[in-house]
């Protein structure tokens, strides 16, 4: 394979030294697979390594330190199938388990649908995606910041009573995913986050709010006094909370709380779920689902950023490519399997999407507040209430309301419901405010309206 | 015991010759420096499942994992490392790192003499995994598929899904404790989506304990499940949009017990009350429920999902009262924070693997039996809501604000049920929602064991349960004005 000689060319020697012993694992368990008989096999060998620190009212809590292997394989006897699991990476760990998938192919049914991702769809090129900055800080600088973030959050206002910490951690990982067509790529990536969560009471009431950033390039975190502000005045910001009269109202979710309702439409429109019949978007493709001004697209090469990926969890090659283009649903979410259940190729989405990010406005979110002028902004929400098969939605929030296009006091005990398919098409904007924390990248999301019930 | 603790050290610490005096030794190197308190924990874990959908078992998994979690404590202050080689130079490694959290301070030698306690097995030591030829648990889920498609035509897909996990561990501990448990597990789960037109709704049903897998083929239970499925299912279809606002609720027995465990059992975990950040800090000897409300967080249940011999830190399993006639009584507890406020470990330590820290959990969480005919609960009403089953909940135990989210629910006019509604959230404050209680039936019911509780990104299995109850006013987060 010409993989490895690509990749010691744009990595720090370190990855591949982590590489090298997976290699060999990796070698080991497809050797094994086809002394066992099967037909095919894959496998996928990863290692993760790293440390979390915890300070709480000024003083140390926790000290963390993680490593952890794990080897994962499935092997093919024709159309049927077995996998196994195992952190045990030694000879013996790999025979057991290899024997192990075998055993369990030798018992399931036969599966049209089923075996590797085609040949033809591996990744070919593997471009650095500049997604490798160990830091590994040691316990007196993870200290000292965990400290200063905690300390700024608590002097915010009188009212910060309490603290749940702040914590630094750093990890970073690689892994390798191999199969018998002779595909063989290395996976590897950074990632470190400073939080801080605390508490404000009024004598009366207390209320927790907390802030984090992530990133792989720990220089492209926010500094610890900017965590430790934000974090301190969302707790002061909730303090004196009420419930408002049960209404229909316009919403506004906060960047970070919208970030779920992307995440509920890519599982509707995941293979899985249609195939099942279980989503409420099933033969939606080619439809409008969205007002025509939104655009979602997935984006899985942007350097450095969470979600990037050159391959999916199969090998195949990941694609920059529009989801939702001028509100019509361009294409589902699907894996090798999914897709031939289907009837259509797949789209390199084993393991999930890969930066998913929603065409935004130019508006910031007082603006979008202006734009609303009277409704609920939404900054937290708790519960699972969404039905994938009807699109049913009801969770529990919390918030602030807003009159004129102000913030006029905190909301808490309340539920925002409706229909995802009404949601959707209830997008009225979206802000500039785009939170890249995660594998969902969007700005404050305004939505023309919905029930809250409360009092 | 003492036969599990033979087996426990035959799996865990015989293959790499580990003997009493490395424990020793290593507990020795653990206790240098300012540590009051240390354990070494040792876990072995085999997991297997099978998974049928469009008639077939089409995909099988195993997994094995091993290793050892070593934990110092000095003070307030954890120091926390973990290795997956068993092996007695990884572990000296481990326990190194873990004890640097008490940096400096004078050598205090302590001999420790670990010494095995009896406890009473609340399960047998079996591998559920072994319970059942391979061969028979594919017949299983087949006949779970048939029971289901046979109920009603409109059933258009069925997943089905059977777990079997055997858990042993061997903890080691500074105050003397040596401790090991053999715990299994399985778990039975049904979904099905049923199709009338193009119009489409899903109902999931499942169940299992500590015991071995032939409760499945010895008793009709799995094939319950399937009925139990479809028969949400159909429900669901023909259900209305459920209303919006406070009104009374009416909650079934049973599973809908997860109120409890979201409302006030995350508030009642020692950590919380020890730092003060829950809504219940502080509260021990006050009045929280209305006096009809006894929750007791129990153990002590044979073969319940939630249930443990002796907890992860080899406390024994306890029937702990949280809440007597309305009265909050005390908190759940693992060692490091009932020493820190000066109370008794509960039995409630729990970590979901050696890779992670044990913190105070719940294990079973119910509410006792009442006097009233659940009947007469229902007849009492003159516009709300009954409910009688959901899916997950949620709870901020700061501000003790606690969602739940039914996923079979009717109306109730004129105390009677008269049509059913579409699942919405019911979101109330968890130091509040027990005094609303009015009413307690006679008809206490454990859930069916599925519960899985998650807390700082860890899960472990749990139990809950409840008698009917009624609560005179709790929001609704329907869509209907």
């Amino acid at each position: 394979m010409s993989t490895a000689k690509n990749l010691q060319q744009i990595m720090e020697p370190d990855i591949q030294d982590i590489a090298d012993p997976l290699q060999d694992v990796v070698e080991q368990v497809l050797v094994a697979t086809s002394r066992c008989g099967a037909s095919s096999a894959e496998v996928d060998a990863s290692l993760s390594q790293g440390s979390s620190l915890t300070v709480r009212l000024g003083e140390i809590e926790t000290i963390e330190h993680n490593r952890d292997k794990s080897l994962s394989l499935t092997v093919f006897f024709g159309k049927k199938s077995g996998s196994a699991s195992t952190s045990d990476m030694t000879a013996d760990g790999i025979r057991h388990t290899v024997d192990a998938a075998c055993s369990i192919a030798k018992l399931t049914a036969e599966d049209d649908c089923g075996g590797l991702a085609d040949a033809d769809r591996m990744a070919t090129e593997f471009p650095d995606l500049d997604l490798w900055y160990p830091w590994n800080p040691d316990t007196g600088t993870a200290r000292d910041l965990a400290l200063q973030c905690e300390e700024v959050a608590r002097q915010m206002g009188d009212a910060i009573s309490n603290s749940e910490g702040a914590t630094v951690s750093s990890h970073e990982g690689v892994g390798i995913y191999a199969n018998t067509h002779g595909f063989n790529g290395i996976r590897y990536g950074s990632r470190h986050s400073l939080s801080c969560s605390v508490i404000a009471s009024d004598g009366e009431a207390m209320e927790r709010d907390y802030w984090y950033s992530e990133a792989r390039d720990r220089t492209e975190m926010q500094s610890a006094e900017e965590v430790g502000r934000i974090a301190g005045q969302r707790a002061l910001d909730r303090l004196g909370s009420r419930k408002i009269a049960t209404c229909q109202t316009p919403v506004i979710y906060e960047a970070q709380a919208a970030g779920s309702l992307l995440s509920h439409l890519i599982s509707a429109i995941s293979g899985g779920a249609l195939y099942r019949k279980s989503s409420f978007l099933l033969d939606h493709k080619g439809k409008k689902i969205f007002p025509e001004h939104i655009n979602i697209s997935e984006n899985p090469y942007i350097p450095k950023a969470l979600g990037s990926a050159v391959f999916d969890n199969e090998g195949v090659a990941t694609k920059q490519r529009s989801i939702i283009k001028d509100g019509i649903l361009m294409d589902y979410v699907l894996s090798s399997y999914s897709a031939r259940k289907l009837g259509l190729l797949t789209t390199g989405n084993a393991g999930g999407v890969h930066n998913l990010m929603i065409e935004h406005g130019d508006k910031d979110l007082p603006a979008l507040l202006k734009q609303m002028d009277t409704g609920l902004l939404v900054t937290e929400l708790i519960g699972f209430g969404i039905n994938n098969v009807t699109g049913d939605y009801s969770r529990g929030a919390a918030g602030f309301w807003v009159e004129n296009g102000e913030i006029q006091y905190p909301v808490s005990e309340v539920t925002v419901a409706g229909n995802l398919l009404d949601m959707f098409q209830n997008f009225v904007e979206v802000g500039n405010d785009l939170d890249w924390r995660g594998n969902t990248i969007t700005g404050a999301i305004l939505l023309e309206q919905m029930t809250v019930a409360g009092e | 015991m003492s036969e599990i603790m033979e087996l426990a050290r035959q799996r865990l610490l015989e293959p790499t010759a580990l003997g009493d005096q490395d424990l020793d030794r290593l507990m020795s190197r653990l206790l240098s420096n300012q540590v009051d308190y240390a354990d070494i924990y040792f876990e072995y874990s085999r997991h297997e499942s099978w998974n049928l959908e469009e008639g077939k078992v089409k995909s099988g998994s195993h997994n094995i994992d091993q290793g050892v979690g070593i934990r110092a404590i000095s003070g307030e202050k954890t120091g926390f490392a973990y290795s997956d080689e068993l092996a007695l130079p990884a572990l000296e490694q481990a326990a190194n790192t873990a004890k640097a959290i008490a940096s400096g301070g004078e050598n205090k030698q302590v001999a420790v003499a670990l010494k095995g306690e009896s406890n009473r097995a609340l399960y047998a030591a079996i591998d559920p995994i072994g319970t059942l030829a391979d061969q028979s648990k594919v017949d299983l889920l087949e006949r779970v598929e048939a029971e289901a498609r046979k109920q009603d035509t409109r059933v258009s897909q069925v997943m089905a899904s059977l777990s079997s996990v055997q858990d042993i561990v061997l903890i080691a501990a500074s105050d003397g404790t040596l401790a090991a448990d053999i715990r299994p597990m399985v778990r039975l789960s049904v979904t099905v989506i049923v199709d009338d037109r193009g119009s489409r709704e899903q109902g999931s049903a499942g169940g299992g304990g500590r015991f071995g897998l032939t409760v499945f083929t010895d008793s009709d239970r799995a094939l319950q499940y399937a009925r139990d499925a479809v028969q949400q299912a159909l429900i669901k279809l023909e259900a209305k949009a459920p209303p919006a606002g406070m009104m009374p609720v009416v909650l079934g027995h049973g599973w809908p017990g997860i109120l409890l465990h979201e409302a006030i059992g995350h508030g009642l975990e020692g950590d919380f009350n020890r730092k003060g950040t829950s809504a219940f800090s502080g509260r021990v000897g006050e009045k929280v429920a209305s006096g009809l409300c006894t929750v007791v967080d129990d153990a002590t249940l044979p073969e319940r999902r939630g249930s443990l011999s002796i907890d992860d830190e080899g406390t024994a399993g306890q029937n702990t009262v949280l809440i007597e006639n309305g009265i909050l009584k005390g908190y759940m507890q693992d060692k490091m924070n009932a020493r820190l406020m000066g109370v008794a470990a509960t039995g409630n330590g729990r970590r979901e693997s050696y890779s992670c820290l044990p913190m105070p959990r719940m294990t079973n969480t119910y509410m006792l039996a009442g006097e009233s005919d659940p009947e007469e609960i229902i007849a009492s009403v003159d516009k709300g809501l009954y409910a009688v089953n959901f899916g997950g909940g949620q709870v901020d135990i700061t501000s003790g604000k606690f969602v739940f989210t039914s996923s079979e629910a009717y109306m109730i006019e004129n105390g009677k049920i008269t049509y059913p509604v579409k699942g919405a959230t019911l979101i109330g404050s968890g130091p509040e929602v027990l005094t609303q209680v009015s009413m307690v039936g006679n008809d206490l019911e454990l859930d069916h064991g599925v519960g899985v509780c998650g807390k700082d990104g860890q899960s472990v299995p749990v139990g809950v349960g409840q008698p009917t109850l009624k609560i005179d006013e709790l929001t609704v987060g329907g869509t209907e004005l």
